[in-house]
């Protein structure tokens, strides 16, 4: 099921126009700069991961959006308004699923989404029907009574995101919403984050899964120290930073460090991964240089997981 | 440029839907609680004002014009309402920020931190001004005369709970442990209810501590529900009154800045 309400209706207009836009956004605490002049802008209806490694600043940026963190420089504008000067009429507009499990688990999944329901204006009328659509969503209408506590781990993602869904609105951040969970709960949850993004709202997620922003983004932004320091579709950074083909060579210490010092002569860019060296636009590797680099090499499709390490030089999950 | 939500609605600085989605959330809990909660919240007072009033009223037969069993009856009311409100503000309050990230999740939504402050305190000052009149309802069977004026007591206990429901929630912003409620209940709550009147008269104190309990909000409450059940000293009753409404705004006020102060970054 998708959601069908005015403002998601008026989300899927597709203006063009900026949903969410930051610039020159700073925010240091202390000595330590956590986001440091980042300029971000997520177009509506578009879903748009923003990757990066635990401590690129993703939590602060999603954290300043709803103005539980207020920038230090800069200016933030969501829906239209600015933010934290308009903060509410923004978070009255768009739906949040945080990373850390904050439900209730003394009351139960109706009962959750109820007070939220209040807490977002949802007018009375529509107050029972916008509870059961959400549970729909999430697929926990069965267990609408049941404490949060008796749910199990996926049920209690599932629920958080159709909590963030209760008044439907027309921008959802998603910080990390698949952290910790098993694989076929995070597949599932996938499913309902897809939906979403079909159904035109506009979704700004957070990750360090790059399975998870190859499968749902539209559009990626990696973020390092702070900064976005690539953007572009999946396909697109990894044609642009690391080429169709990959050649990995596995080998002992000094065998990898051969390659990597022959490959990076040549021009091509290379990351270690534990017991192998991976050679990134394989596709360009001229014969003679391939004879240089011996016959051990495995070849794979390049994918969003090599552009990430050659750009933020960190391991990814 | 950036998409503008239609027909957004213009929302106040300090606006009820807010504070009624977070009473929402404590009804809710405070169905599946009530019978604890009140059982707490009804029978320590009652235990407190039978064992003063007899123990002590087998060797104290009348405190003033009063007897003893009438003094404590009315005293332990403010007991009551500093109990039933500081404890929640002070350990609710933290449980919420701390470890269940409660309050994170709502300021996500349409709330600020003024309201979430606000609605917390409002609710338990409510439920205090209920639980705390239990002495006097429990006073009238052992002979504590009915009076009109003890229809005011739920006022005013109200007015203190909500004092010192904000005093809890500003402390458990500037704890740094739970465990540090522990200095909070044995050097401050302890020694205001010890220094209010409430199971002797001020009078028999020295005299600095009669100067410090003028500033106890908790004295001023006692002898505001005793002048409700006595007999009403309006002029008296207003500056007691004054001192109560004054004590809650302070409160408010670093509560919210406290809690503001914690909960954005």
């Amino acid at each position: 099921m998708t959601l069908q309400r005015p403002q998601i209706a008026a989300a899927r207009k597709g203006t063009g126009a900026a949903a969410i836009s930051l610039r020159g956004v700073v925010k240091r605490f202390g000595d330590f700069t956590a986001v440091d002049g980042l300029d971000l802008e997520v177009p509506s209806g578009v879903c748009l991961g923003l990757l990066g490694p635990n401590g690129a600043g993703k939590s602060t940026t999603m954290k300043m959006l709803t103005a539980q963190a207020i920038a230090t420089e800069g200016s933030i504008h969501v829906l239209g308004f600015e933010v934290p000067r308009d903060s509410k009429r923004a978070r009255a507009a768009m739906g949040v699923v945080p990373q850390q499990d904050n439900l209730d688990e003394e009351l139960t999944a109706r009962e959750n989404l109820e007070v939220f329901a209040h807490l977002y204006r949802v007018p009375r009328k529509e107050r029972r029907k916008a509870v059961d659509d959400a549970l729909e969503i999430a697929h926990l209408t069965g267990r609408q009574l049941t404490k949060v506590d008796d749910l199990s781990g996926g049920m209690r993602r599932r629920l958080l995101i159709a909590r963030g869904l209760v008044h439907s609105p027309a921008l959802v951040l998603l910080d990390e919403p698949t952290v910790g969970l098993d694989p076929q709960v995070r597949a599932e949850l996938w499913g309902l984050i897809d939906g979403l993004r079909a159904g035109g709202t506009t979704v700004l997620m957070s990750t360090h899964y790059i399975e998870e922003a190859e499968r749902l983004a539209d559009e990626c932004a990696l973020m390092s120290h702070g900064k976005v320091i690539a953007r572009g579709s999946p396909p697109e950074l990894v044609a642009e930073y690391a080429g169709e083909r990959v050649v990995e060579h596995y080998g002992p210490p000094d065998r990898l460090s051969e390659v990597e010092r022959v490959a990076r002569g040549a021009g091509l860019p290379t990351r270690r991964t534990g017991p192998s060296v991976s050679v990134l636009k394989a596709e360009t590797i001229a014969p003679s240089l391939e004879d240089e680099l011996g016959p051990d090499g495995v070849r794979r499709a390049s994918n969003l997981e090599d552009v990430f390490v050659i750009l933020t030089g960190e391991r990814v999950e | 440029m950036t998409v503008q939500a239609e027909r957004a609605p213009r929302l106040r600085r300090f606006e009820m839907a807010p504070v009624r989605g977070i009473w929402r959330h404590e009804l809710a809990l405070y169905k599946r609680y009530w019978k604890s909660q009140s059982f707490a919240s009804m029978v320590e007072p009652t235990f407190f004002l039978l064992a003063f009033g007899y123990g002590f009223g087998s060797m104290v037969a009348v405190i003033g014009d009063f007897r003893y069993l009438d003094f404590v009856a009315t005293g332990v009311v403010g007991t009551a309402a500093l109990f039933t409100s500081v404890f929640p503000g002070m350990f609710n309050g933290y449980i919420r920020r701390v470890f269940q990230h409660t309050y994170d999740g709502m300021l996500a939504a349409p709330v600020d931190v003024h309201e979430l402050v606000t609605a917390e305190a409002l609710w338990i000052a409510a439920k205090s001004a209920v639980y705390s009149c239990t002495p006097i309802v429990v006073g009238m069977f052992f002979g504590l005369d009915p009076a009109f004026g003890m229809l005011l007591v739920p006022f005013v206990t109200f007015f203190t709970a909500l004092g010192f429901g904000l005093f809890g929630m500003w402390t458990s912003s500037v704890v740094p442990s739970i465990n540090s409620f522990d200095y909070v209940i044995t050097g401050v709550v302890t020694p205001l209810f010890l220094i209010a009147g409430t199971f002797f008269p001020i009078g028999s104190l020295p005299g600095w501590a009669q100067a410090v309990s003028y500033f106890n909000p908790l004295y001023h409450c006692v002898q505001l529900v005793r002048d409700c059940v006595f007999g009403l000293q309006p002029l008296a009753d207003l500056g007691h009154l004054a001192g109560l409404v004054v004590f809650a705004g302070l409160m408010w006020l670093i509560a919210v800045r406290g809690m503001r102060g914690r909960l954005i970054d």
